[in-house]
């Protein structure tokens, strides 16, 4: 029986399906019909809190656009403006500052459940190519953003990060002026950071997010245990040709999303309302002071998430020699896919080789961090610091060697997925 | 340690100070330790001496440029009668930033520089309000200095002692040289002229003004805190229900 508000509800729904008839196949084939492995556990969840974060960003940072000034002169005192006079002007720029972090916490951990579930596999490729092309231009977003505030460590962290690009030989001068628009950091700078953080890498990073999920839905999400479901037997209770280890994206993992995602909420509240500025990690003490050109701070250094690849940096003796190996340390991660030759993608059935060589490889990257965070003047924490790079690169040429001679001793991998939680 | 460590590590050494300044040294750990300044942001008679303490020594030469005698009136539980009468000596309207009235011109001709602006200060150090506080303990006589002081935690700053009065005369008592620079080493501070308060009172007025410089540099910090604690509470009920609904949903997953 139907009453005329349902019969009118349904007459719309059919006006406007008639009128845009490929609105239904599309949230099929990504919500409700895309078969996600059942078996997903908590290091599955963090794509989606990066999505969560990405949205937290734009929003936050549409507001903070309508109180902030992009001048050198103006900039670091409509920040405070924000903070003190603008209605909840403080929780928008602490939800924008606190997410700016957070959104490497989440990112960090998706990709090393990538490498540790062997996400860059065959098929998967392009997912992981485009998700490194997300994490570069992220870097590169969240590099502008902090440069905005317009305190002592936005103009050196902008300082020191744009001259590095003056190693490169014969443009490298040229170059770095061409970034800044002057010989320093300056109002110039701060201008076009602003349209670039605001607008042009904002863009980037949506339609490549877009891309990351179309190429993943094209081949069917990985799982823990690394069975590629489509190959399984077929047939569930919503389709006898869908992966009979698949459940339907929604409303399986909708609903399971949206508990970690309050979950994940409580943790960023916590840090929002209660930890800010986390100790100087998040928001840095020098970045309280004015940029000021005549007054350098007590130690230069970016922000966390730069600090491992700013410690292989510094720990390079040469400065063309550190840029080299810095950026190498980024690009080498897109190369994964085909360095990786092994035949079993999870850890679990992976050879106690690889189990070692990961976990080396990550405590090398947080340790790189740790130092890079430091003052440098360690001596002993520059060696450290080498070796840690070595072990670093290390990873990749291990990868590579242990899978292509066939070092490696696998488990057998089951047919099907083993557990769900 | 080897000869040739050690030369690498003097060659290391002075390279960066010439990158970082004598800034580096402080950061390695021979800087003095900060005292705890046991501070209470809900405690509003001590901000509101702290107010007052500020405006009677501090304004003089420093300004609050970012923070308004009406939001200060407001989040201390003042009068705007109150601060109009006794906290604002510049004449400034209420809804006014608290800007110092001394000119730049002079501060420059009197001090060498001018006085920094206080609204950001405790953000701006590692240790928050327990730098000022030791600051604010850390001054001695010093005769080579141009104004007589100097402090130790805060090696030739220009400033004053301004509480001279009230905390008294220290001067430096000093232990072994530097076996690095031969540099004469101040081990403590030594109270050799009592002032006018005893050093408990004194305590608690260092206290006082570092209480203030903290509300000073985010008022809004406690109702931050009260706001997140309903923030949170919310959130986690949120949570509870949503694990709850994902149960029911895929209870029959096996």
């Amino acid at each position: 029986m139907s009453n005329v508000i349902t019969r009118t509800a349904n007459n719309v729904w059919a006006w406007f399906n008639e009128r845009a008839p490929g609105f239904m196949p599309v949230y099929r084939k990504h919500m409700s019909e895309y078969y996600a492995p059942k078996n997903f556990n908590i290091w599955y969840i963090f794509g989606v809190l990066s999505l969560v974060v990405l949205a937290n960003q734009i929003l936050t940072g549409i507001f903070l656009t309508m109180h902030f000034k992009p001048s050198a002169a103006e900039a670091f005192a409509s920040v405070e403006y924000i903070m003190r006079d603008v209605e909840w002007g403080w929780l928008i720029r602490y939800m924008h500052s606190t997410g700016a972090s957070l959104f490497f916490v989440v990112v960090y951990i998706h990709m090393f459940r990538g490498l540790m579930y062997g996400s860059y596999q065959k098929p998967r490729e392009l997912v992981w190519i485009v998700g490194m092309l997300i994490y570069l231009v992220l870097m590169a977003e969240a590099f502008m953003g902090y440069v905005l505030p317009w305190g002592q460590m936005s103009f050196w962290g902008a300082k020191v990060i744009i001259s590095l690009f003056g190693a490169i030989p014969v443009i490298g001068n040229g170059l770095t002026e061409w970034i800044m628009g002057d010989y320093l950091p300056s109002d110039a700078t701060l201008n076009r950071f602003f349209a670039l953080h605001v607008i042009a890498l904002p863009l980037v990073l949506l339609l490549l997010v877009v891309l990351h999920i179309f190429a993943l839905h094209e081949v069917g999400s990985n799982n823990p245990d690394g069975v590629e479901i489509k190959k399984g037997p077929k047939g569930n209770r919503w389709s006898p040709t869908a992966p009979a280890d698949g459940v339907p994206f929604h409303p399986y993992y909708t609903v399971k999303d949206t508990f970690y995602v309050f979950a994940f909420m409580v943790i960023a509240a916590f840090i929002i309302f209660f930890a800010p500025t986390f100790g100087g990690w998040f928001l840095e003490h020098d970045n309280f002071v004015e940029a000021n050109r005549l007054v350098t701070p007590e130690h230069i250094k970016p922000v966390w998430y730069y600090t491992p690849y700013y410690a292989m940096l510094r720990v390079v003796p040469n400065k063309l020699g550190g840029v080299v190996v810095m950026f190498a340390a980024i690009l080498l991660l897109f190369f994964v896919p085909w360095l990786d030759r092994g035949k079993v993608r999870s850890i679990r059935y992976r050879g106690l080789g690889f189990k070692v060589a990961l976990a080396i490889f990550a405590i090398s990257f947080v340790w790189l961090g740790k130092i890079g965070a430091g003052p440098g003047t360690d001596i002993v924490e520059t060696y450290i610091g080498r070796v840690l790079t070595v072990l670093y690169f290390g990873y990749f040429a291990f990868l590579w060697v242990y899978t292509y001679f066939g070092f490696e001793k696998t488990k057998p991998v089951p047919e099907r997925v083993t557990t769900h939680d | 340690m080897t000869k040739t460590f050690k030369s690498r590590l003097a060659a290391f050494a002075s390279g960066l100070v010439l990158s970082a300044t004598a800034f580096a040294a402080m950061a390695a750990g021979s800087g003095p330790a900060l005292l705890h300044s046991g501070t209470d942001l809900g405690d509003k008679a001590s901000l509101q001496r702290g107010a007052q303490l500020f405006m009677n020594y501090c304004s003089g030469c420093h300004s609050l440029k970012y923070l308004r005698y009406s939001r200060m009136a407001e989040d201390l539980g003042l009068t705007e009668e109150q601060v109009m009468a006794n906290l604002n000596f510049t004449g400034a309207k209420f809804g006014e930033h608290i800007v110092s009235a001394m000119p730049a011109e002079q501060a420059r001709k009197w001090f060498g520089q001018v006085p920094p602006d206080l609204s950001l200060t405790v953000r701006s150090k590692i240790g928050g309000p327990d730098w000022v506080y030791t600051y604010l303990k850390s001054f001695y006589v010093d005769e080579s200095r141009p104004l007589g002081w100097n402090n130790t935690l805060f090696p030739n700053a220009s400033m004053p002692n301004v509480l001279w009065k009230q905390q008294g005369l220290q001067r430096p008592v000093y232990g072994e040289p530097d076996p690095a620079t031969g540099e004469p080493v101040i081990e403590r501070l030594e109270l050799a002229v009592p002032g006018t308060q005893t050093p408990e009172e004194f305590d608690q007025m260092a206290r006082d003004i570092a209480a203030f410089l903290e509300y000073a540099s985010e008022p809004i910090a406690t109702e931050r805190q009260s706001i997140g604690v309903w923030v949170i509470l919310f959130l986690v009920l949120l949570a509870f229900l949503a694990w709850l609904l994902k149960n029911e949903y895929w209870k029959d997953v096996h």
